[in-house]
Order: C-alpha cells, then sequence, then structure tokens
C-alpha cells in the first residue's frame, strides 16, 4: 500500500505546514468561488428559461439548493473533523471542525430564510411544521449548539473536544435531513437531482445549479482556510513558527 | 494503535452509536403520529375520527373549483386514488392552486364537507420550459397509447 497518503496527511497535520498550505490555496479557491458564482448566477438568472408550473419564481432555486447542500456538507466535514479531534486529539482537526461551525450555519440560515421566501409565493406560507423544514432548522440549533457550547469553556481546547462530542451526536440529524421527503409525507417535494440515475430538471436549468454548487464548496473552502489560519496564529502563540511569523510582519 | 487512543475510540463510537439507536428508536415511536397530512381516502375510512382539526392533502379535482362571486368563498372537490373530499375555503389562494394541482388545506370536518381555514400548494419536483412541457403534452395527445402505458405503471 502507498503510504505517501497517511504520511503527507501527518506532515500537513501540523499547524505551520498547514498556516502556509492554506495561505498558498487561499485565494485560488476565492478567485474560483467568485468567478464560478457570477458565471451560476448569470446562467441561473439570464440565460436559464422559466419553469412551466412556477414561472421566473423558481429562480431562488440557484441560492436554496447550493445553500442547503452546504449545511448538510459543512455538518458532515464537521462531524468528521470532530470525530479525528476527539480519538487522535489533532489540532487541526478540533481548528477545522470548530471553525467550519460558523460557515455551516450561515448556510443553514441562507437555506431557511430563501426557502421560506419560496414558500411565500409557491405554496402559500412562509413556514409550516413538516418534516423537512423542521430537521433543517434542527440543523441550525445544532450548528449554533456547537458554535456555543465552544465558546462556553475558558480553554479552548476543552471547549472544542466538548463541542466536537455534541456535533459527533448530531450527525445523525444529516440523513434525518436527506431522507425526510422520502419517509414522510412533507410539503416540501422530493429530490430533484439525483447522482444515481435521471435528474427531474431540464440541462440549460441543472448546470447553473451545478456550477452554484461547485462555487459554494469553494467558498466553503477559502473562507474555512482563512478562519483556520487565524486560529493556528491564535491556539499557537508562543511558538516560534508563530514568532518568526510575527518578526517578518514586523520587519516589512 | 496505543491504549489511549483505543479506549477514546471506543467511547466515541459508543456514544455515537447510543445517539442514533435513540434518534432511530425516537423516529420510529413517532413514526404512526407525523403523519403530516391525510389523504380523502385516509378520511373517508374514519381515520380522521380522532382529530378537530387536520391537514388533508390530494389533487384538486378537475373541473370542481367553483368561485363565489360576491365574496372569496371558493369550494372544489380533492381527490385522491381511492376518494373524493368537498373543501370550502374562504381567502387568498396560492398563486399555483388550480386543476390538477397538489394541495394540502387545513381544516375541519363539517357535515362531511372540509372546512379550510388555510390552502396550500404543493409543486412537484420536477423543472422545465414551458415549450419542453407543451412539446410533452402535445406528445401525449398525439399518442393517447403511450399516456395509458405509463398511468398503469
Amino acid at each position: 500500500m502507498a503510504n505517501w497518503i497517511p504520511l503527507w496527511l501527518h506532515r500537513l497535520s501540523s499547524p505551520p505546514t498547514f498556516y502556509r498550505f492554506a495561505g498558498t490555496l487561499q485565494p485560488w479557491a476565492m478567485t474560483l468561488a467568485l468567478l464560478l458564482g457570477a458565471i451560476a448566477l448569470y446562467g441561473g438568472l439570464v440565460l436559464a428559461p422559466a419553469d412551466y408550473q412556477q414561472g421566473d419564481a423558481y429562480r431562488i432555486i440557484f441560492i436554496h439548493v447550493p445553500s442547503a447542500w452546504m449545511s448538510m456538507f459543512i455538518y458532515a466535514v464537521m462531524g468528521v473533523a470532530s470525530f479525528i479531534a476527539l480519538v487522535w486529539r489533532i489540532k487541526l482537526a478540533e481548528v477545522v471542525a470548530m471553525e467550519s461551525a460558523p460557515i455551516g450555519a450561515a448556510f443553514t440560515f441562507i437555506t431557511l430564510v430563501t426557502g421560506s421566501l419560496w414558500g411565500k409565493p409557491m405554496w402559500g406560507t412562509w413556514w409550516t411544521w413538516d418534516a423537512r423544514l423542521t430537521s433543517e432548522l434542527v440543523l441550525l440549533f445544532l450548528f449554533l449548539g456547537v458554535i456555543g457550547l465552544y465558546r462556553a469553556f475558558e480553554d479552548r481546547r476543552q471547549g472544542a473536544r466538548a463541542a466536537a462530542f455534541l456535533a459527533i451526536i448530531g450527525i445523525i440529524n444529516v440523513p434525518i435531513v436527506h431522507f425526510s421527503v422520502n419517509w414522510w409525507n412533507t410539503l416540501h417535494q422530493g429530490s430533484t437531482v439525483n447522482v444515481f440515475g435521471q435528474s427531474k430538471m431540464s440541462w440549460d436549468m441543472l448546470w447553473p445549479l451545478l456550477t452554484m454548487t461547485l462555487a459554494t464548496k469553494f467558498y466553503y473552502a477559502a473562507s474555512l482556510f482563512r478562519r483556520a489560519r487565524t486560529d493556528l496564529l491564535a491556539l499557537e502563540g508562543g511558538k516560534d513558527w508563530v514568532r518568526q511569523i510575527a518578526q517578518d510582519e514586523d520587519a516589512r | 494503535m496505543n491504549p489511549t487512543r483505543k479506549r477514546r475510540l471506543t467511547i466515541v463510537v459508543l456514544v455515537a452509536v447510543a445517539a442514533a439507536v435513540a434518534a432511530g428508536l425516537g423516529v420510529y415511536a413517532l413514526q404512526n403520529n407525523m403523519n403530516y397530512l391525510l389523504t380523502p381516502s385516509q378520511v373517508q375510512s374514519g381515520q380522521a375520527a380522532s382529530y378537530t382539526t387536520f391537514r388533508l392533502g390530494g389533487m384538486v379535482k378537475a373541473g370542481s373549483i367553483q368561485r363565489s362571486s360576491d365574496s372569496l368563498k371558493v369550494t372544489f372537490t380533492v381527490v385522491d386514488a381511492g376518494g373524493a373530499m368537498p373543501v370550502e375555503y374562504t381567502g387568498i389562494l396560492p398563486d399555483l392552486f388550480r386543476d390538477n394541482q397538489s394541495v394540502i388545506a387545513t381544516g375541519h370536518m363539517s357535515n362531511a364537507r372540509f372546512i379550510a381555514t388555510e390552502v396550500l400548494a404543493k409543486h412537484d419536483e420536477t423543472y422545465m420550459p414551458k415549450e419542453l412541457k407543451d412539446a410533452m403534452a402535445k406528445a401525449h395527445a398525439e399518442k393517447p397509447g403511450i399516456e395509458k402505458a405509463g398511468n398503469r405503471e
């Protein structure tokens, strides 16, 4: 078995290496996010045709659905990082988990707000307690709970470990959000885009949606890199590599 | 893997599994009470008897919508595969409300009629341009055999 992958990961998990690595990639990720986001918005709001049933109102899907996917994706990343943080006590995993939470909470909030704005004209209501909407709201509370628990401890690493437990327990909600529309009768419609099998959307509407999905992924990477870098500097404040960076900044 | 990590791994996995089992049992227990809506045939078989208000879900029967000329009162029939239910509603309906649209109405039964206090329109997960939909409808109309075969599935 090739063992350069674990070796590379092990080296990457060292704070100074990750600090440099993230610093190099961050501007690229941000550029790609903005570029793809602009293309997707133009494709979705200008090029894509109106829907046969919902007219132009469906166009909020280009924000709503990528945000919803990100809310679950970021929770999954946070859960995996929390698991690694708890078992192996890797500092970088704690940082990734805790710095993902505010980004995930933001995407969940956007999902709920855009969904509400979409629901009023189409369904006839801002909010209803069906399984999909309720479980997505629970996801927002889980993100906020993780942030709150993390900040409640004076010692940040202790806080991170407590919050990591909450993150792992809450991960059970992610499949519930995803499958809620299949398991229960809901007002919310089923999945449009299927990884396995036919998607129920014509291609000239689907490509802007998928492009926006990519854009949000890059935005998450860029945002996480920036937050993690700041966090690492604060956590490793007394270490030589941070002092070196401070001196270099001073000399400039 | 050293013993400390093994111990931590066991604890974390146990906590995660316990949480998953608890959530699974909770959802399973709630399954019967988590009906967001009842269909007309469920109502007619007496399943709504224990509710004072509930949600009724189904399709608006084509041609059944009747609007009052001097008020916002609307009557229509909601149908599903095995039943039909007359519905009465006073108020503003969502844009998507029309013949053959899935709707969810909240309200109560009165003299074998459903008196709705809120009517929501449900839309499906299909998105396509109007031209494509029209072309498909035309193709279906020209070859009725296709539609019949599709309905049998």
